[in-house]
């Protein structure tokens, strides 16, 4: 087969795979579920583009000029979602290194690798600016709808930043892998990938909070205090933003920019990726830490035993641990927030209750999934002489007591400062994992830990209640902590929540 | 020789399952105490099925299962106490290692610490995997995690172990381990029920065969018993199971 031929070839065979993938994905794999994804799928374009049109509609009325915040905002929404991008494609990469679905059968073919792998870093970029454009897409078209054609740029620009994120991410990765080696990127590189995630969107939070005093991040980027430090009109800083507000010199020059990193770090990497892969293979064949001394054997009760693998499991997992650190890096600026509030003795903000409410809430979802779902020996667990009420209860404790671990330092501190706000964050956090855990529960499925990922898929209802409830109670949580009386209301409109989510569950319905 | 008085360690009455059609039909099963009992059938017949309701892991539509003396479907606990489960596809956890699988199996089935971290040695010690005790199970073989998987199966020391295809996917060294470890243990008294396609072992190994066919119960016995039933002199019991199965396929 000709280089170019197996390129195309490569290119045909990966773009099935992964239609089919994320057809799959969207469907549950249910093939008569085609035509209702499909709708769902315009009902979101529609909502999203609605959505879009209120958000922007203000800055059309008052016409949207060349300056400095409009150059601040652009360039700052750039590098959000140049970040995400960032973010998801090193994750990706590590995923292509570890994956051993079909690579080892590939790299024993008669074929140069390389190709492949130059159409897997494509398929990544792709991939990431596929993912923005299903959010950044709307506000763009409204754009174009109401401001004219040459806001087109800034698609341009989103596959520019794709294409250099996701070249940026696989030198990153290969870096990782010459540093510390095959056996230690896979965790490191998926919390690099978490805290790259955050970071953009937490520094700004931190900036704002710690030069402007405010927690609103807009305000802080329109404040005096950016205005005054951000560079020149003219600096080549503002080139993507120009770029996006039509400028067909800055376009040509941030795409050129764009293609030409993407072009040369694919070159580059892309005949080392078959060597890595296979290192990241033989990592797998490396002796295990040693453990030969006698009494280490520590058995209490079953549910003890249950407990104790789940929490042993949770830890070893790096993709839970990536995501877990990445939901608890959004915690930091309310826990600065809090250390302030300390020292200024001025009373907690109320935002701080129901950003821990909400993040102890999605958080108890994703690990009760993997406890009470992602059991990757169901026939062992169920053939043991335990009830099964009583595995479930063990595994559930398994999950709060994690929430327990990691929300008590916040709410303690929180104590020092105001007692009862402390009391509403404990009770809410509780309430939202326990209803978490509660939805998977009642819509738990057999599935393979490894199907973390697609959790989502296997049941959208529980997705979608998991996240309400949780907004719910965040929201009872900030009524609650604002000293109104309605938050027994909102409270009693979480309970129906549930109620109503209990009522269609597999179970009931 | 087994004694008839012995108390029997599985007794199926009347067994039915069924899901898009029957699975298993009125089947009758009855195995000694510290006997060798091999379950063959061709697929789909009904034998995992069958040892999955024994194992708990199936509610029965209709019958009746006993293991020694314990009705398995009105106390399911007391049952499970006392038996062990092992399936063709090791369920193990990757992130975990053979002693911690060990040590959490012990614990599920309330074995103190001091004797299962004894146990747990020495039943890897026996399947050959001293060295790995220590290791994640994620770098395992297929052979190796079904190892694992079988030590988890025998660290309570149950007294009926079921075995399902235990020896799929293994080398031929690693099947001799586990045949050897199995015979050790039903003359330590344990009694296996256990599936398997690979005659030669039913053949070699099993005090009795129990031929399995659309969720019947078609033969049962010796090899000897086998061989007058089928009428053929010096058979192989490949010979016999194909003249069984066809047998009942055209009395179907």
């Amino acid at each position: 087969m000709s280089a170019a031929r197996s390129f195309t070839w490569f290119a045909e065979h990966e773009s099935r795979l992964a239609w089919r993938d994320m057809l799959s994905m969207m469907t549950a794999g249910r093939r008569d579920r085609e035509r209702r994804v499909a709708i769902g799928v315009a009902i979101f374009l529609v909502f999203m583009h609605g959505v879009a049109f209120l958000v922007l509609r203000r800055y059309l009325n008052e016409g949207i000029r060349p300056d400095l915040s409009t150059l601040v905002a652009i360039t700052t929404g750039i590098l959000l979602s140049g970040s995400a991008m960032l973010s998801q494609a090193m994750e990706s990469v590590t995923r292509t290194f570890y994956a051993r679905s079909d690579l080892e059968f590939i790299l024993s073919a008669p074929v140069r690798a390389d190709k492949l792998f130059a159409v897997r870093i494509g398929a990544m970029a792709l991939t990431a600016a596929l993912m923005s454009m299903l959010l950044i897409g709307p506000f763009i078209d409204v754009l174009v709808w109401r401001n004219g054609l040459r806001w087109l740029g800034a698609y341009g620009v989103l596959i520019a930043v794709s294409l250099a994120t996701t070249a940026l991410a696989v030198v990153l990765t290969f870096t990782l892998f010459q540093l510390i080696g095959a056996k230690r990127t896979r965790l490191a590189a998926q919390i690099v990938a978490a805290i790259i995630g955050g970071l953009f969107v937490i520094g700004l939070q931190l900036a704002a909070m710690f030069s402007a005093g405010s927690y609103s991040r807009l305000a802080f980027l329109q404040s005096r205090y950016v205005m005054a430090r951000a560079p020149g009109l003219s600096s080549i800083m503002w080139w993507p933003a120009r770029a996006v507000l039509g400028d067909g010199y800055c376009l040509f020059f941030v795409a050129g920019a764009g293609v030409a990193l993407f072009v040369a770090i694919t070159a580059l990497y892309a005949p080392r990726f078959a060597n890595y892969a296979i290192a990241a293979s033989g990592s797998w064949h490396s002796a295990g830490r040693k453990r030969q001394s006698v009494g280490l054997f520590k058995i209490e009760s079953a549910a003890a035993t249950l407990r104790h693998k789940e929490r042993l499991l949770i830890l070893r997992d790096p993709w839970l641990i990536s995501q877990s650190l990445m939901q608890l890096l959004y915690l930091v600026p309310p826990a600065l927030l809090l250390s302030r509030s300390f020292e200024s003795r001025s009373g907690a903000p109320v935002i701080l209750v129901p950003v821990l409410i909400m993040a102890a809430g999605q958080l108890a979802g994703g690990l009760a999934w993997l406890t009470i779902s992602g059991e990757d020996a169901p026939d062992l667990v169920n053939s043991a002489p335990v009830s099964a009420s009583r595995i479930l209860r063990a595994k559930i404790e398994a999950v709060l007591q994690c929430i327990a671990v990691i929300f008590c330092p916040f709410t303690m501190v929180l104590a020092l400062i105001s007692p009862a706000q402390a009391l509403i964050a404990i009770v809410g956090v509780t309430c939202a994992s326990a209803s978490s855990a509660a939805i998977q529960l009642w819509f738990r499925s057999q599935a393979a830990r490894s199907q973390f990922r697609r959790r989502h898929t296997s049941s959208r209802i529980a997705t979608l209640a998991e996240a309400f409830v949780s907004i719910t109670w965040a929201a009872v949580g900030a009524v609650a902590a604002s000293g109104s009386w309605l938050a027994l209301a909102v409270a009693a409109l979480a309970i129906l929540i549930l109620l109503a989510v209990r009522s269609v569950s597999p179970g009931k319905a | 020789m087994l004694q008839d008085t012995f108390p029997l360690a599985l007794d199926i009455a009347g067994l039915c399952k069924r899901f898009d059609r029957p699975a298993v039909e009125g089947l009758n099963l009855r195995v000694k105490s510290g006997e060798f009992y091999m379950l063959v059938g061709p697929n789909g017949a009904g034998k995992t099925t069958t040892l999955k309701m024994v194992s708990g892991l199936l509610k029965p539509d209709k019958g009746a299962i006993s293991v020694f003396g314990i009705d398995a479907l009105a106390d399911p606990i007391a049952a499970k106490q006392i038996t062990g489960w092992l399936s063709d596809e090791p369920m193990i956890y990757d992130k975990l290692t053979p002693m911690e699988y060990l040590e959490f199996v012990s614990g599920l089935w309330s074995v103190d610490a001091h004797t299962a971290e004894r146990r747990s040695r020495d039943l890897l010690h026996w399947l050959g995997l001293d060295d790995n005790a220590n290791e994640r199970c994620e770098k395992f073989s297929r052979g190796m995690r079904q190892k694992v998987a079988l030590a988890g199966a025998l660290v309570h020391e149950p007294r009926l172990i079921i075995l399902d295809e235990p020896l799929t996917g293994l080398d031929a060294g690693s099947a001799r381990l586990v045949k050897n470890v199995l015979a050790e243990k039903v003359q330590g008294g344990s009694s296996v029920v256990m599936s398997t396609h690979i005659l030669e072992i039913a053949e070699r190994m099993a005090d009795r065969i129990g031929v399995i066919a659309n969720g019947h119960l078609i033969a049962e016995g010796t090899l000897d018993e086998l061989r007058d039933r089928t009428g053929i002199a010096g058979a192989s019991l490949e010979d016999m199971f194909l003249s069984i199965v066809a047998r009942s396929r055209a009395a179907a």
